[in-house]
């Protein structure tokens, strides 16, 4: 029972860095943009986060400061690709570069040394049923942001007039330039709430899920988000599933290595990578359902015509 | 006064050669305020990032002998970008012909046969071509995105690579580093001159960078290739295959990488360790767009990245500055070109008040 508590618990917190930064990119390329620098503003958040920490600022603050530095980033990758009309790939892949660069130099000072990792919560007497309260009320905020986030985004997409907007532009910025939207700037806040996004998964890492500061300490979780996108078909729900189960897959690896199965640790950890692309193909067969939700004008440069 | 951006009517040539040389000066000129802010005269940092490397016989070859794996494996990128193809994973298929090279290189029954170097460099071609024959198929047969793939099969490559250097083929005498032992003589390119490391591998480097050249300009698949990244759907009405696009793209970026790898593990290294590539594949990347994915510039692109390299290692045991700047300037020089590029196609008008 206690390795079954362990790993759904561990599931739903490994899970947690790559919902927040999936669910920004959908909501990113909801809008038609595609932004392949994940893992350069999770690395940016992660290293903002982790300094927050260390110059003494409450962890609310810090979990701030790395969400706002994951949007400061983004914003490079939105001058480029929106104002200057830049190949939105290459666009991306610079920021990618670029973030992983700067959260290395700015965390050539952090050292080794642990922190003190964002506190679970405790509700009195609720955290304490059997069962219920291990599995389901004793994690810390930022999962329980994670949730409300997709809540709030599945509401926003498809239940408010803005989120109609988003999706409009996402499919003809042409059509809804054409009734009057500013499908710039609404691009502009779509991929500034993905960096904000990115960066608030990356914080996730750097001071709750690991609290260690590693060069580069995301792995390629910038990446599995952008496949989670795809393996969703852009829609929050999947997102959802599809990180708790590459959540899942992290731990049954942790665990098979601390088992000791005799296979190789390193080809443990190469599971998750290989998983991604079993997943991604087998979700490409069916091009169908790929295209349902598919947005038309993704990562295809708009300029309104004046 | 008011401006206005406006089309040009035709792409401008002249801002296409000048683009790259604005981004490069852009470039300096961020270095020298991030040097200024951290307490460096810029001048002085410039000057050992850019000048201090390239005053020696001993840093020219250091420059050669780096700029050669990144040119290498941007031609071979830019094979792929002109029709479209993504390889982002361009370091996986180096790692993997590293391996493969390094595999012959060890094992081989006659450690000195004068056969040895050139199986390694086929065996480290191939082992790079069929690593990126997974996302060519996966793309081809099965409709997956290529970006994605070649990068999970890069992390992969990665972890096979460090299984290797700590497991099975652990140098025994090798004081438990993770590595193996050093290739036989008859395994490794030899120095033009013994007091430094530019070796023989800088020809392959050559042959690719003419190979692509008559690949890109002069033969029809290569402007069959050109017309699908530029202008897909006259592509498909022509009835250019878009398979055959991306067969020929990943293939030579897997080839041009894994011969990369050859030629670091044969060249300068002489073993297989973790530190294999300081990031050759990804800065290839910036190196084709640099280069304008053409031949002419990438071997420009790669010089200048080689020298980001070296400087990024100058200042770090000279001024002590840490060596992420390397990236970080990569990433700024790339950020300057796209942004550049905007200007070949766009100009900017004042224009006057209408009354």
């Amino acid at each position: 029972m206690d390795l079954f508590i362990a790993i759904f618990t561990g599931t739903i917190i490994a899970a947690t860095p790559l919902i927040f930064a999936a669910l920004g990119e959908l909501v990113v390329e909801k809008s038609g943009v595609l932004n392949l620098g994940i893992e350069g503003m999770m690395l940016v958040g992660a290293a903002f986060a982790f300094w927050g920490v260390i110059a003494g600022l409450p962890m609310p603050l810090a979990i701030l400061a790395g969400a706002l530095a994951g949007a400061a980033s983004s914003l490079l990758f939105g001058v480029l690709a929106l104002t200057f009309l830049t190949n939105q790939y290459a666009a991306g892949l610079a920021l990618a570069i670029f973030g992983s660069g700067l959260s290395a130099f700015i965390g050539r000072g952090f050292g080794s040394a642990p922190i003190d990792a964002l506190d679970a919560i405790h509700l009195p007497v609720l955290s304490d049923i059997p069962l219920v309260g291990p599995l389901l009320l004793r994690f810390d905020p930022l999962v329980y942001l994670a949730l409300a986030m997709f809540v709030l985004i599945s509401w926003f997409l498809y239940r408010t007039k803005a989120g109609l907007v988003l999706r409009t532009i996402g499919e003809s910025p042409e059509t809804a330039h054409a009734i009057g939207f500013p499908v710039i700037g609404i691009r502009y806040l779509a991929v500034l709430f993905g960096g904000l996004m990115a960066g608030l998964g990356g914080a996730y890492l750097s001071v709750a899920y690991t609290p260690l500061w590693v060069e580069n300490m995301t792995a390629g979780r910038g990446w599995i988000a952008l496949a989670l996108v795809v393996f969703a078909t852009w829609r929050p729900l999947r997102v959802l599933l599809g990180a708790w189960l590459f959540g899942g897959m992290t731990i049954l690896q942790l665990q098979g290595q601390a088992l000791g199965l005799g296979v190789p640790s390193e080809l443990l950890s190469a599971l998750p990578y290989a998983a991604t692309i079993v997943v991604l193909v087998i979700i490409s067969q069916n091009r169908q359902m790929l295209a349902l939700h598919f947005p038309a004008s993704l990562a295809k440069p708009f300029r309104p015509a004046n | 006064m008011h401006f206005r951006i406006e089309q040009r009517p035709e792409p401008s040539a002249r801002m296409r050669v000048a683009a790259p040389i604005v981004a490069t000066a852009l470039t300096l000129l961020v270095g020298s305020i991030v040097f200024a802010a951290l307490g460096h005269s810029p001048l002085a940092t410039l000057h050992a990032f850019f000048i201090a490397p390239l005053s020696s016989m001993n840093g020219l070859s250091e420059w050669l002998l780096k700029a050669s794996p990144l040119i290498l494996i941007a031609c071979g990128l830019a094979v792929g970008f002109r029709a479209n193809v993504w390889n982002i994973g361009a370091e996986g298929q180096l790692i993997i012909g590293a391996i493969a090279a390094s595999g012959v290189g060890l094992f081989y029954p006659s450690p000195e046969s004068v056969l040895l170097l050139p199986l390694m460099f086929v065996a480290g071609a191939l082992a790079g071509m069929g690593w990126a024959a997974i996302p060519a198929f996966l793309r081809a047969r099965m409709n997956t995105n290529e970006i994605l793939v070649t990068l999970m099969l890069t992390y992969i490559a990665v972890l096979l690579l460090s299984w290797l250097v700590h497991g099975p083929w652990r140098d025994p005498a090798g004081f438990n580093y993770p590595q193996t032992a050093l290739l036989p003589p008859a395994a490794m390119f030899e120095p033009f001159d013994y007091a430094y490391r530019l070796n023989g591998s800088v020809f392959i480097t050559v042959v690719a960078v003419v190979a692509m050249w008559l690949f890109t300009d002069r033969s029809f698949l290569g402007y069959k290739m050109s017309v699908s990244g530029a202008a897909p759907l006259a592509a498909r009405y022509a009835g250019f295959r878009e398979s055959a696009a991306v067969w020929t793209g990943l293939l030579a970026g897997g080839a041009a990488a894994g011969m990369a790898g050859m030629a670091e593990a044969a060249g300068p290294l002489g073993q297989l360790s973790p530190q294999i590539s300081p990031g050759y594949g990804f800065a290839a990347i910036i190196v084709a767009f640099i280069g304008r994915l053409n031949a002419f510039g990438i071997v420009l692109g790669g010089l200048l990245m080689s020298l980001l390299f070296l400087g990024g290692d100058s200042v770090q045991m000279t001024l002590g500055l840490p060596s992420a700047l390397t990236r970080i300037f990569q990433g700024i020089l790339l950020f300057f070109l796209l942004a550049a590029d905007f200007f070949i196609f766009y100009r900017i008008r004042p224009l006057r008040e209408h009354a």
